[in-house]
């Protein structure tokens, strides 16, 4: 088997990959995107250490985060449906209103 | 075998996660957003969690990036104008922000040496739909609840929000 | 262990030989069969009874020449047909197609891989099947063919939910994820007789997760001239009609494995017979398949097509709540009963 540094090492990057999106893209779905990267990054190291620790409680955690994720999905992509038809732009530096 | 079958599929979703955020495309990004949640799978099958992978298969790449194309098609947003410029001090910002963060973490993950170690050796019941399944039913039982409340909020959020006229 | 590599191998180039072939043939099949509703004859002029009009096709559309729109994105373009060819393929490797002999001192199960999680293998593996439809119908530039992916996409998520509760019932009855233990549990019993409703919902949200008439909303010819595959020709157009026929024989095979007792006979326990036992589950499996092959085109030839409101309606509004009666009610009747 592999030592578990290789995972955390892994998800760390995919997770610094997920912060870089949201930070340099203004595209909003890109945004969203880069999001979801960051939490499966967080969902690989839930398992590795879940594995390691031969303790099923973190693939709990990440059925979990899975639920969250669509629901997260489903109700962010319908903000921006919305936010689209307003404003005529998926770009998150015109989304600077609270009210429209 | 699991040595190389991790570096394949972690260089494989590395790559792709790269590609979702550099890529001008949107529609590019899902795709290779979609190849990631697969290499994940591939992980997680590694660590044996059987069930997970699958779930994450079905869930991620079958209903949520769907959903993230429809947008993207029913949107049209065509491609991004340039985003990064050397000449733009956000980018300067941004580069030096992620790697603080990466460094971070990396001296946070070879820090902890009590938590290193190799992952046990292998018990094959672990990651079972039964497993899972017991340990949701039985312990986690009233965050599973909730978790199904938080859908449904969420069903109904999503319908209210795209509705053109409220009243 | 190379007798092994040598045994899976064999096995999957039989699944994949047979699907192409059965493919080939269901395609004639359906020319056969609209000519009959239609009260002319059909394909008869290459070979008897037009049996070689298959090669003909297949010879024909890789001859044709290969066109890429001006306008198309070309990587996903090219790569479109081959993501709705290889899940239609894969899928089938779970699915247990006889009951397996015992030769080279190990006992050889009819299934490429039996794995304990089967059932969400094959509903993983239909899930992703929608993104060629959808990449291939955006990709060709076209406003018909990316409204064809678009109804596609909404279509194939809308009904994937009613098929997979609509399993989950059998899922209950059986307590396994495994397609061989659900086969096993309807020996003497057939599920559809346990799960009559279940049945009904599962049939037509197969039909719906094909995108066959009644419900080929994403290539209805008279409203989006193809759909989806409008500007393919030549072999991507041809790969992109296997991938669809192999949707329709996996998914008759999935019928007949979850309600139809798979590859079991009735009042004959094929295990105890050797090998020609084996040679009796298959032929069973094969028989069973071919009448909900044949259900397939009557129902092509015999119903006209919906509303995509209706469509909508169905899915959401009865499909939905009826599967989850469903549950309700057998989760109970296990629970009380």
């Amino acid at each position: 088997m592999l030592p578990i540094e290789y995972y955390l090492w892994f998800a760390a990057a995919l997770f610094a990959i997920g912060v870089a999106g949201v930070l340099l893209r203004r595209n909003v779905i890109i945004v969203f995107m880069s999001i979801e990267l960051m939490l499966n990054a967080v969902n690989v190291t839930f398992i590795a250490f879940s594995r390691q620790m031969n303790n099923i409680d973190g693939q709990i955690f990440v059925f979990f985060v899975m639920t969250l994720a669509a629901a997260e999905v489903a109700v962010g992509l319908a903000i921006i449906v919305a936010m689209y038809r307003n404003k005529k732009s998926i770009n998150v530096q015109d989304m600077n209103l609270l009210k429209w | 075998m699991t040595e190389s079958l991790f570096f394949i599929f972690a260089t494989m979703a590395i790559v792709s996660a790269l590609t979702v955020v550099v890529t001008r495309n949107p529609i590019y990004s899902a795709v290779s957003l979609v190849i990631t949640l697969f290499s994940l799978a591939g992980i997680f099958l590694l660590l044996e969690a059987y069930f997970l992978a699958v779930v994450q298969i079905i869930i991620y790449a079958g209903a949520i990036m769907v959903l993230f194309l429809f947008v993207i098609m029913l949107l049209n947003p065509g491609k991004e104008a340039k985003f990064l410029s050397l000449t733009d001090p956000r980018t300067l910002i941004v580069t030096l922000l992620s790697i603080a963060f990466i460094g971070m973490i990396f001296s946070l993950v070879s820090g902890s040496v009590n938590y290193i170690g190799e992952v046990m050796g292998s018990v094959e019941e672990l990651g079972t739909t039964r497993n899972i399944g017991l340990t949701l039913f039985t312990k986690y039982l009233l965050p599973f609840e909730i978790a199904s409340l938080l859908l449904l909020v969420a069903l109904v959020g999503a319908v209210l929000m795209t509705k053109r006229n409220l009243r | 262990m190379l007798t092994d590599i040598a045994i899976i191998i064999t096995k999957i180039m039989i699944v994949i030989g047979g699907t192409f072939t059965a493919v080939a043939y269901l395609i004639l099949a359906e020319r056969k069969v609209a000519g009959f509703v239609q009260e002319r004859y059909g394909p008869n002029r290459v070979g008897i009874w037009g049996l070689l009009q298959p090669i003909a096709d297949g010879v024909k559309t890789m001859l044709k020449e290969d066109i890429t729109p001006a306008k198309a994105n070309r990587i996903i373009y090219h790569l479109a047909p081959a993501m709705v060819l290889a899940p239609a393929l894969v899928t089938f490797a779970v699915v247990p197609f006889g009951s397996g002999i015992d030769a080279f001192g190990r006992h050889i199960a009819f299934q490429i891989a039996d794995i304990n999680i089967g059932i969400l293998f094959i509903f993983a593996i239909t899930s992703i099947g929608v993104y060629g439809v959808v990449l291939g119908g955006w990709s060709s530039n076209n406003k018909y063919s990316l409204l064809g992916g678009v109804r596609s996409s909404a279509q194939m998520i809308s009904y994937e939910l009613a098929l997979g509760l609509s399993v989950v019932g059998i899922l209950l009855l059986t307590g396994s994820l495994r397609l061989n233990d659900i086969v096993e549990a309807q020996i003497g019993m057939w599920n559809v007789f346990r799960q009559p409703v279940a049945f009904m919902i599962f049939l037509v949200a197969v039909f719906a997760e094909t995108n066959r008439l009644p419900f080929d909303l994403a290539e209805s010819e008279q409203e989006l001239i193809a759909g989806y595959h409008i500007e393919y020709s030549g072999f991507k157009y041809s790969m992109f009609m296997l991938g669809e026929y192999s949707n329709i024989i996996t998914a008759s095979a999935l019928i007949v494995t979850l309600f139809f007792g798979g590859w079991t006979v009735p009042f004959i326990d094929v295990t105890k017979l050797g090998h020609l036992g084996a040679f009796l589950s298959v032929v069973s499996f094969a028989v069973k398949t071919g009448f909900f092959l044949f259900l397939y085109l009557w129902v092509r030839w015999t119903l006209p097509r919906f509303r995509y409101d209706q469509l909508m309606h169905l899915g959401w509004k009865i499909l939905l709540p009826l599967a989850l009666l469903n549950l309700l009610f057998t989760a109970a009747w296990i629970t009380y009963v």
